[in-house]
């Protein structure tokens, strides 16, 4: 509790786009999130770490009701985005989605064209009135996830047929072509070498102008380098929340030491 | 020697065994995958010795249903001999008499002598009469020129000239005598037996159990056809739903592991049962037609549906959820994420599944056995057969286990042509679904 004090003291002024209340999840018995409250900034990359199996994903999918397709899957407590509480009862999870999109840990572009790839949000949504409207949304989306200059000449090429690095720049041009305002990313850069880990990074540093930036690392130098606050996570229960510089450097719990230091994870 | 100047002396001794010696484990290893290969190989050589023995006997036995043994005289009437013979009380016996008359002058000249009379060409050609009769009424022009006519002989015909009928093992009856052996030697050596296609087997009906000359298989094929219509169109879209509503939709709970468990039971009751529930429900219940294609798709759906609930069930889930979360992920609905990703993904399985089934349906003579669609004889066909289907009909298996089960040999050689028949049939299926899931495949 206490270090969340701390946490809401230092964003008080600034934008609260994500709010978390006393958020528990059961897998069935098993109680994976433990009274976990935090608040997510507008216009920040906000890292989660911690060793596996501590619930990161767990509570990440929470925020876009991911957790909803799992038959034992029970969330309890309050998210709140813009102040909206997101399990309220008329909330509908398609409709929330196309607000908080994601991006998964292991690049999972459809088999279709690098086209139809990005297209399929905005038409679905109806974002686009006619070819000409989509073709823009498209090259916008894939100008957004870096990665235009590498495509533009066959985007009637399938999707599966690019690099790793690639179809991950490729899934995320496609959760940014729906305009989403939140966009979460569970573990983006595990499945890519160094090169196309840098360029995702840099993305990610990027779109931080638009959106509020979720990201679930297992690497602390990828959470130093990208984030401005970090949570760490521990045994499903969200042990230290703050600026990313003083979670590395002046940790406040010994268990967030333990884990940064190397002798817990 | 390069090498060897090279590394004498200088060269490292390798340190514990060489690699280029194998040891005991590696060569039992070896050895083991050796004798595995064995078997492998003589398991496929098995089966492929069945194969070919089946698709040799089948073609043997089989393909003389598809000619037929038929006289072929050239005959010319003249005017005044048509006049005449249509002036005569018994026409069709006035033109017979002629038609022997042209025979015995074939034979003669040829220098066969051979003693006939009229009841042994009918034991031989049936009633040729009326085949004239019948041609100079319509074709007034062929009169006095010379038409070649070939007229079907009868089964034993067919049998005394393949071995079937032997000369010792022979009883005078009605149907034949000693004596039209020597007539039939006696056509052969003028060569005016000859074999020719018999088009009848492939688009007629079945005939009366005397007449196996004149047996078809055609009205079957069109049973059996208007059968995988009704089932294709019944088991496919109630077996993609249910399937998909069960495997992406459905809670988990006990009752939907109860239907999964009826399901997977369900599809090994034997055909039969489907039967005796298709005539109790379908015909004594529900008052539909008995022998009907319809009534006979009713009941092979019933018993497709589970292998193609089975094998969808199957194909869904082996599309990588990541698909799923991908859709979801950008705000696709559930519906639209399995109608737009995971059915497409999951359709070749889907239809080769359904294949599986429909095959299945297409050789079921048990439940048809039930429901009287066997022993079928089509009076009105074409015209009754063709009207589709709640008119009475037979299938492919049905009619193939009919003739199997006559007395009359000549039928057996029916039944072997009619399997060929049924496996082009089957074959034919196969094809049109490899093309669809070639159009359907995606590469990943
Ligand atoms: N689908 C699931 N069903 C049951 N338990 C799950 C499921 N997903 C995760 N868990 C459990 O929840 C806990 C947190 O998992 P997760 O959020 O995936 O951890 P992390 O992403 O931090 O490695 C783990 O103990 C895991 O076993
Ligand atoms: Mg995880």
């Amino acid at each position: 509790m206490k270090d969340n004090h701390i946490a809401e003291n230092e964003v008080a002024t600034k934008n609260i786009k994500i709010a978390a209340r006393d958020v528990q999840v059961y897998y069935g018995d098993t109680h994976a999130i433990k009274d976990v409250n935090v608040e997510i900034e507008d216009k920040t990359v906000t890292a989660f770490i911690g060793p596996s199996g501590c619930g990161k994903s767990t509570f990440l999918r929470c925020i876009n009701r991911m957790n909803d397709t799992i038959d034992v899957c029970r969330v309890v407590g309050d998210i709140l985005i813009d102040g909206e509480d997101i399990y309220d009862r008329k909330v509908d999870p398609v409709q929330l989605r196309a607000k908080v999109g994601m991006v998964f840990q292991k690049p999972n572009p459809f088999p279709k064209s690098i086209y139809d790839n990005v297209a399929y949000g905005p038409r679905i949504h109806g974002l686009a009135r006619n070819k000409a409207e989509l073709d823009d949304i498209v090259e916008r989306a894939l100008r957004r996830g870096a990665i235009w200059n590498e495509v533009k000449d066959r985007l009637d090429a399938p999707g599966t047929g690019l690099s790793g690095g690639q179809q991950q720049r490729l899934c995320i041009a496609r959760a940014v072509a729906t305009e989403p305002e939140v966009l979460l990313m569970d573990e983006p850069c595990s499945a890519l070498d160094p090169i196309a880990t840098a360029q995702v990074e840099e993305l990610i540093d990027e779109l931080r102008q638009n959106y509020s930036v979720v990201i679930v690392t297992h690497s602390m130098q990828q959470a130093a380098r990208v984030s401005q606050k970090t949570a760490f996570f521990h045994l499903g229960n969200l042990v230290e929340f703050g600026e990313t510089d003083k979670i590395f450097t002046a940790p406040e719990d010994p268990r967030t030491e333990s884990y940064i230091t190397g002798r817990i994870g | 020697m390069y090498d060897a100047s090279l590394s004498s002396g200088a060269a490292p001794k390798p340190r514990g065994k060489s690699l280029l010696v194998q040891d005991a484990r590696t060569r039992k290893r070896n050895a083991a995958e050796k004798r595995f290969r064995a078997y492998g190989m003589t398991a496929i050589l098995i089966g492929l010795f069945f194969l070919v023995v089946l698709a040799v006997s089948i073609i043997r036995s089989g393909v003389p249903a598809f000619t037929q043994t038929v006289v072929d005289v050239e005959f010319t009437l003249t005017e005044e001999q048509y006049t005449a013979a249509e002036g005569e009380l018994f026409k069709t016996k006035a033109y017979e008499g002629l038609l022997i008359e042209q025979i015995r002058d074939t034979l003669e000249a040829r220098g066969l002598e051979v003693a006939f009379d009229a009841g042994a060409i009918e034991r031989l050609l049936g009633k040729p009469g009326g085949t004239l009769r019948e041609h100079y009424r319509a074709n007034e022009q062929d009169l006095g020129s010379p038409v070649s006519f070939k007229l079907a002989a009868a089964s034993r015909v067919d049998g005394y000239l393949t071995g079937r009928v032997t000369r010792e093992a022979l009883q005078d009856s009605r149907f034949m005598q000693a004596s039209d052996l020597d007539l039939i030697d006696a056509l052969v050596s003028a060569d005016i037996i000859t074999r020719a296609f018999n088009w009848n087997f492939i688009t007629g009906a079945d005939s009366g159990v005397d007449n196996p000359g004149g047996a078809g298989i055609g009205a079957s094929v069109i049973g059996s056809f208007f059968m995988m219509l009704v089932v294709l169109a019944l088991s496919l879209p109630i077996g993609v739903a249910a399937s998909i509503y069960l495997e992406e939709f459905a809670p988990q709970n006990r009752f939907t592991d109860l239907i999964e468990v009826n399901i997977s039971n369900l599809a090994a009751v034997p055909s039969i049962v489907f039967g005796i529930l298709g005539l109790a429900v379908f015909i004594q219940f529900m008052h539909l037609p008995q022998s009907a294609p319809l009534v006979g798709g009713l009941v092979l759906t019933l018993m497709t549906l589970p292998t193609i609930i089975i094998s969808t069930r199957a194909s869904l889930k082996s599309v990588p959820p990541s698909i799923r979360d991908a859709a979801l992920g950008v705000g696709a609905s559930k519906m639209q994420a399995v109608f737009h990703h995971v059915l497409p993904l999951a359709m070749p399985g889907i239809l080769t599944g359904t294949i599986i089934g429909l095959a299945q349906a297409l050789g079921e003579t048990a439940p048809l056995l039930l429901i009287g669609m066997v022993g079928f004889v089509a009076r009105g066909y074409p015209d009754g057969v063709l009207a589709g289907f709640t008119e009475p009909n037979s299938a492919m298996p049905a009619q193939i286990y009919t003739w199997a089960a006559r007395a009359d040999a000549s039928f057996y050689e029916k039944a072997w042509g009619g399997i060929i028949i049924l496996l082009i049939f089957l074959l034919t299926m196969n094809i049109i679904a490899i093309i669809l899931r070639r159009r359907f495949e995606r590469r990943w």
